[in-house]
């Protein structure tokens, strides 16, 4: 069978989450590799999440989170960014693909967004191919 | 009561946990007497392998194994270890986590070896002799080396009933984590032994432990950059102090010099992967989202003891 991505989207229930939902209202169209995982906040993201689902073969992981200023938890997103970019930069300096790592605001009036996003991710993931840690690194 | 069999055996370290044990004896006489000691390559017993492996599996009660396994020897012995003892306790963090010297993971053993043998200043080595796993003497004696592995944890390669973090374990704490064996109250196998607090919560800096609340840090500083304020939190003052998510038994040694702590004695209880978890820990307390690229060079200072049991284990790309 061609191989097909596996995207795991960690998004937050307050704006991403919504705008997930809002797309799926306004029957915007986004590919089917798309899984979404619902958080309380983006704050609530872990490195450990993150490398926890590329270590089990995700081909890619999205964080969505609210715009800032819009965070129900006021600083929940100014946390996720700085934990964000600290482990993209120490998972990039040890091989991961950083393209394979995102993060992006997207609130819950942003259907559209959402739909345009997760199409672009899907499309940057299968140009980059099937993740190489698949069933490869510690578990 | 016939007195308790130990085993002690130096894969891929320095000989440094080695001395915390033998470092016991003084404040435990007690200890070292109460213990016959079968086994203890390649520093304290003249005790051959071939000795060990004729020894009946599980005949030993517990076995001490510190370094990383970073070779076909060490993986042997550790496989002879596990057979022999009833306990195997990966003592120090090279056992359990990988170590310092589990950086060798970033570089290829190619890489390593053309370094070692080839580029260093001081080398001179115009044949590119390198060091090779069989090479005959006279066309008659045949002479073997161990062959270099990408280096592993010893869970990696065996079953491991207790960790034991530190480089090397404060011999205070090497001291109750014998008693505590020889008198059979041990956590539930797989555990580390640790009093579970962190260095932070045993550190005389920290600003919680008076009532004050952690301030952000403001700046990001290598520990050249100026004289840290002796009374304030090392992380506070902009100095990266892994203290939050390091296992305190060492007493909080390096931050009560003002030196930050740079995570020897491995992740408080409940983390899995050290350098992850000391990567959210350091990036909620900055101040701002600039920091995060002030930092230099993650990998060493995240998985500077823990690389090999990271959950990549090692480069990707090298
Ligand atoms: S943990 Fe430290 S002291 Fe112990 S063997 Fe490894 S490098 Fe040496
Ligand atoms: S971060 Fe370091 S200096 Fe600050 S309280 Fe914790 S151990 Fe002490
Ligand atoms: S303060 Fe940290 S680095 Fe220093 S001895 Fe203790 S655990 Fe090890
Ligand atoms: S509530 Fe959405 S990012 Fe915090």
């Amino acid at each position: 069978m061609a191989w097909e991505p596996r995207l795991i989207v960690i998004a937050c229930q307050w704006c991403t989450y919504q705008g997930a939902d809002l797309a799926g209202s306004l029957r915007y169209s986004y590919p089917p590799t798309v899984h979404i995982i619902r958080v309380p906040c983006s704050g609530r993201v872990e490195p450990e999440f993150i490398a926890e689902a590329l270590k089990k073969g995700a081909d890619g992981v999205f964080i969505g989170g609210c715009h800032f200023g819009d965070c129900h938890y006021k600083e929940g997103n100014y946390k996720a960014i700085r934990r964000f970019k600290l482990f993209k930069r120490l998972a990039t300096d040890l091989g991961v693909e950083p393209e394979r790592i995102q993060l992006e605001w997207i609130s819950g009036s942003e259907g559209k967004r959402f739909a345009e996003a997760m199409t672009e991710f899907d499309a940057k993931i299968r140009e980059l191919g099937p993740n190489p840690l698949k069933g490869g690194a510690n578990v | 009561m016939s007195k308790p069999k130990l085993a002690y055996y130096l894969a891929g370290g320095c000989g440094g946990c080695d001395m915390a044990v033998v470092d016991i004896s003084e404040a435990l006489v007690d200890v070292a007497m109460a213990l016959d000691i079968v086994f203890w390559a390649p520093t304290v017993a003249d005790v051959k392998y071939k000795d060990l492996e004729a020894m009946p599996s599980g005949s030993i009660d517990v076995g001490l194994f510190s370094g990383n396994v970073r070779n076909s020897e060490h993986e042997h012995i550790a496989k002879v270890m596990r057979d022999k003892c009833k306990i195997l306790i990966a003592l120090g963090i090279c056992a359990t986590s990988g170590g310092i010297k589990s950086l060798v993971n970033l570089h290829t053993t190619e890489q390593l070896l053309e370094t070692a043998y080839i580029n260093t200043y001081s080398t001179d080595n115009p044949d590119k002799v390198f060091p090779q796993t069989q090479y005959v003497v006279d066309n008659k004696y045949e002479l073997t080396l161990p062959k270099l592995m990408d280096a592993r944890t010893l869970d990696q390669v065996v079953k491991v009933d207790y960790y034991i973090g530190g480089c090397p374990p404060h011999h205070e704490h090497v001291a109750k984590a014998v008693t505590a064996l020889l008198s059979g109250q041990l956590p539930p196998p797989g555990s580390w032994i640790t009093m579970g607090k962190a260095v932070c919560e045993v550190c005389d800096k920290n600003p919680v432990l008076t009532g004050k609340s952690k301030e952000f840090a403001k700046s990001v500083k290598r520990i050249y950059e100026g004289t840290p304020d002796p009374e304030k939190c090392l992380l506070e003052q902009g100095y990266l102090c892994l203290g939050p998510v390091t296992q305190g038994d060492c007493g909080s040694k390096c931050p009560s010099v003002d030196i930050p702590c740079r995570g020897c004695g491995g992740p408080i209880p409940g983390v899995k992967d050290y350098g992850l978890r000391a990567v959210s820990a350091i990036a909620s307390m900055l101040d701002n989202e600039e920091l995060v690229d002030q930092i230099p060079d993650p990998v060493h200072l995240f998985y500077r003891y823990t690389l090999a049991g990271s959950f990549l284990g090692k480069r990707l790309k090298r």
